[in-house]
């Protein structure tokens, strides 16, 4: 046994240790589709190809994920899936992420990620068939026990239930089951049938996160590992010139300091003396000062390059004509900055290396990049590379990194040190360390049409692409990122719209860009929600009435607006001093309509109310898609309110939470969620709920005070009412 | 060394006296359900209990919690019994969940001191406490049915 082999022995869950019962890999394709299991020195058996769900013959029901938990519920929802068609004991399920591997590939995106909003719908058929698999080979093999046919047998609870009520357990059969072929054929449940599908479920890792068992990534300790804190360079990209350690050295519990690609690492006992060490170093850094870059500059060479042509997204009719004619040509320019994952947890990796082998243990949404990246830091192949996913401690985005920042700098410093080793960065460390929602700046001319729909559009959008250099560049066609259009070229206001005209500036800035909980839509939801807006005040039109009659062929728009304003209220009398504002918008396969209602007391804005309706087609489980509602409307507010990376002479000016701040407790507003009872294509719930609030909010606070809000995130002058 | 009563249990830890209890607990006695968030009072992730009162220990030094009662998440309840414990599970508070422990720690003191919060009390004791999962709602909730779970099961 390879010594990698001992550590993971070790150090592993013992439940990822199984004895017999029965496995079910995942329909992956034929090939893969058989079961191994290595045989431990004692007897055990580990999993060494990767099974998606086993029967144990103690009756646990052990599923492997092939997704991370992250917050967003998958913990939760694939269980409920596999219970669907297993008939299972909720109470025996015990769920585990699984390792990086084939069988885990996303089988919409090709490669092993959680994200996208898309865990729920493109794992719908795959998770359930897995537990109708298992049923259907643990009734075969109770049938034969019982002497009788599957057809004379029902399931329930964990049993197989015999026509003469006789009853086997899953995990007594367990074991025969395994020996039988997989079926070929695996019918599915008729949705009249459901019992778990459609019906909130309370979340399975609670237990373990109102305790402190927990592990996440920051939690994990080995003995013998040290912990790592390193100096980064203070401008991306920058790199050591030279470095003198000696105060850090002299720190009790310091034991190394090493040179690493991305700056200089502190080892020590524990966390305290390596950040210690870490604000002793001296470092010299290599800066190129045409890559220090200055927000205010960008700003303005941003206005500069919208005002040249850019590459077209969407084109219809003829924009230029158009707009030259009448009067009423409504022009504005949007400026939205850089932001900040900031997930609670800040960015961590542990590292155990040997001479063969690797063990990774970290929060990710992205194992097999993660795996790759290592392997090639090390020199190895990925299959010597183990990676173990914890507990992610929100993510949004920031732990699918396109570089795998965290986890080759963790390689690079365990190479560097030799040691095994937790890196750990500090709240600074994670604000500062880029991947940034782009900066974006949009400029937008629109005349409207005699009926006072909007007749020609054209907008430019200026803004660094996120998939360049990701492993989706290949989404990037013509020149064209859609991750910076998304939401806007594709719009269903803009299909609608005789003459208009989106072009894309892409320009290369020194400033790590990533997506970032809803990605394009972040912005491109605020502009057209709030031009709509201006549109309907325009039109003298009310804002609901507006859109319901650029919606009109666009149902699901349609239906979550309807039900938004329905439950809001909306026209109906508000308490002397409050407004609301509304948008919807399309993003992730969901429509989400938003009414925020608000007021402005003393110059100071007060959400009090937020009405959310989605249409996401199916709701695998209401509550938690009504938990994602409140999420992104709470991330989304904190950008609209406070969100904001600046960067002077390439210094990234945020630090920590007093000055990249969040909304809290006392500025929550109460939030209604609806879901529309819908039969259309499923979609996704972790981000739709994100695009919609800070424009719904923008469009009260203009009814509140006339202004519009065309930069984020709001300025005190915005909410002056005089 | 630094005699520390964690959770009713002394132990005594070979630390610079400068060192956060945060990292005392979490490096030096594995107690890893207090969380970082910030390590500047700015997240509540950390939040314990020092004699009784809600801290955040990552600015609160270990030499000050020498000799004193310190109490962390894993020593609120045995069993998830806690009236706050059990509010969290029947209304499926949590999402990523790191930010929690500091939550329910400052819920707990908020709890003793006025069993029957209001919103302006939930507001005044929470807001030290981000949630970047934005799970406030349910928090606000969850805390007003603790104090009715509280009161029908009598002061723990
Ligand atoms: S880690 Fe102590 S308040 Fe944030
Ligand atoms: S549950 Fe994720 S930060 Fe609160």
């Amino acid at each position: 046994m390879s010594k990698s082999n001992l550590t993971r022995r070790k150090f592993l869950q013992d439940s990822t240790i199984i004895a017999g019962g029965l496995i079910i890999p995942f329909s992956v394709p034929a090939g893969n589709r058989k079961t191994v299991l290595a045989d431990g020195a004692d007897g055990t058996k580990f999993i060494t190809q990767n099974a998606y769900l086993h029967i144990g013959t103690d009756n646990t029901v052990k599923i492997l994920l092939a997704h991370s938990e992250m917050g967003q519920g998958v913990w939760t929802t694939m269980p409920m899936l596999i219970a669907e068609e297993l008939d299972c004991d909720w109470n025996n399920i015990k769920v585990e992420h699984g390792p990086a591997g084939a069988p885990y590939i996303h089988t919409a995106f090709g490669i092993q990620l959680t994200g996208g909003s898309t865990s729920t719908w493109s794992e719908f058929d795959r998770y359930r068939k897995a537990g109708a698999t298992a049923r259907m080979m643990l009734t075969q093999a109770a049938a034969d026990k019982m002497n009788t046919t599957p057809d004379k047998c029902k399931t329930e609870n964990g049993y197989v239930i015999s026509a003469s009520n006789k009853k086997l357990s899953y995990g007594e059969v367990a074991e025969a089951a395994a020996k039988l072929p997989p079926p070929s054929d695996v019918p599915l449940r008729d949705p009249s049938k459901w019992k778990y599908i459609g019906k909130s479920k309370r979340r399975l890792d609670t237990p373990e996160k109102i305790n402190g068992t927990a592990k996440f990534g920051m939690d994990m300790q080995f003995p013998g590992m040290l912990t790592a804190v390193v100096a980064h360079p203070p401008v991306f990209g920058a790199k050591v010139k030279s470095f003198d350690a000696s105060k850090a050295k002299a720190i009790p519990g310091v034991q190394q300091v090493v040179e690493i690609p991305s700056g200089v690492a502190v080892l020590a006992d524990h966390y305290w003396e390596a950040k210690l060490g870490r604000d002793a170093l001296k470092v010299e850094w290599d800066i190129d000062p045409a890559k220090a870059i200055d927000s205010r500059d960008q700003l303005d060479s941003y206005k500069r390059i919208a005002s040249t042509t850019g590459v077209a997204a969407a084109k219809a009719g003829d924009v230029n004509a158009e707009l030259s004619k009448g009067s009423k040509k409504i022009e504005a320019e949007y400026f939205f900055p850089y932001l900040a994952h900031a997930a609670m947890e800040p960015m961590n990796c542990t590292v155990l290396l040997s001479e063969n082998s690797c063990e990774i243990w970290t929060g990710t949404q992205f194992q097999m990049q993660e795996q790759t990246a290592a392997a090639k830091v090390l020199g190895m192949k990925p299959e010597q590379v183990m990676v173990n996913t914890t507990f992610l401690g929100g993510a949004f985005g920031r732990r699918a990194n396109k570089d795998n920042d965290y986890v080759v700098e963790a390689v690079h410093v365990a190479k560097a040190s030799g040691k095994n080793v937790k890196l750990v960065w500090s709240r600074e460390d994670d604000m500062r360390g880029g991947y940034y929602r782009p900066a974006f700046l949009h400029k937008v001319q629109v005349m409207p049409a005699t009926d006072g729909k909007p007749g020609a559009w054209k907008h430019t959008i200026v803004g660094q692409s996120i998939m360049q250099g990701s492993p989706f560049e290949a989404m990037i066609q013509n020149g064209i990122d859609p991750a910076s259009t998304e939401g806007i070229s594709d719009s269903p206001y803009m299909k609608e719209i005789p003459n208009h005209l989106v072009e894309l500036h892409s320009p290369v800035v020194n400033v790590p860009v990533l997506w970032w909980r809803s990605v394009g839509h972040t912005h491109t939801a605020f502009v057209m929600e709030t031009m709509i807006d201006e549109l309907a005040f325009a039109a003298k039109a009310d804002p609901v009435e507006y859109r319901r009659s650029l919606l009109k062929n666009h149902g699901r728009n349609l239906a979550a607006l309807n039900l938004a304003a329905e439950k809001s209220g909306w026209g109906k009398s508000l308490p002397a001093g409050h407004f609301r504002g509304v948008a919807v918008h399309e993003s992730f396969g969901s429509s989400v309509a938003q009414v925020a209602e608000i007021s402005i007391v003393n110059d100071a804005l007060k959400v009090h109310k937020v009405t959310c309706a989605i249409d996401c087609g199916l709701a695998v489980n209401p509550d938690g898609v009504a938990a994602q509602m409140e999420s992104g409307i709470i991330f989304g507010l904190t950008a609209l309110l406070y969100g904001e990376i600046t960067l002077e002479k390439g210094r990234v000016k945020q630090r920590n939470f007093h000055d990249y701040k969040m909304v809290r407790m006392n500025e929550a507003p109460v939030i209604d969620v609806h879901i529309v009872k819908s039969t259309e294509k499923m979609g996704g719930a972790g981000e739709p709920g994100t695009p919609p609030i800070a424009p719904a909010i923008a469009n009260a606070i203009f009814a509140a005070t006339g202004k519009r809000i065309r930069t984020l995130p709001l300025r005190p002058e915005d909410l002056k009412t005089t | 060394m630094v005699k520390l009563t964690i959770n009713g249990k002394e132990h005594s830890v070979d630390v610079r006296p400068d060192t956060p209890l945060l990292w005392v607990l979490r490096d030096h006695l594995g107690l890893t359900g207090t969380k970082f968030g910030c390590g500047m009072a700015q997240c509540g992730a950390c939040t314990v209990h020092l004699n009784g009162e809600a801290v955040r220990s990552c600015v609160t030094l270990v030499s000050r919690a020498a000799g004193q009662k310190v109490t962390t998440i894993e020593g609120l309840s045995k069993d998830n019994s806690h009236p706050l414990q059990r509010a969290w599970l029947e209304d499926d508070v949590l999402q990523c969940g790191y930010c929690q422990s500091g939550q329910i720690m400052s819920a707990a003191v908020l709890l003793r001191d006025h069993p029957n919060p209001s919103d302006s009390d939930i507001d005044q004791a929470m807001s030290g406490n981000i949630c970047r999962c934005g799970t406030y709602q349910r928090i606000r909730n969850a805390i007003h049915k603790a104090a009715k779970l509280q009161k029908e099961g009598g002061v723990k």
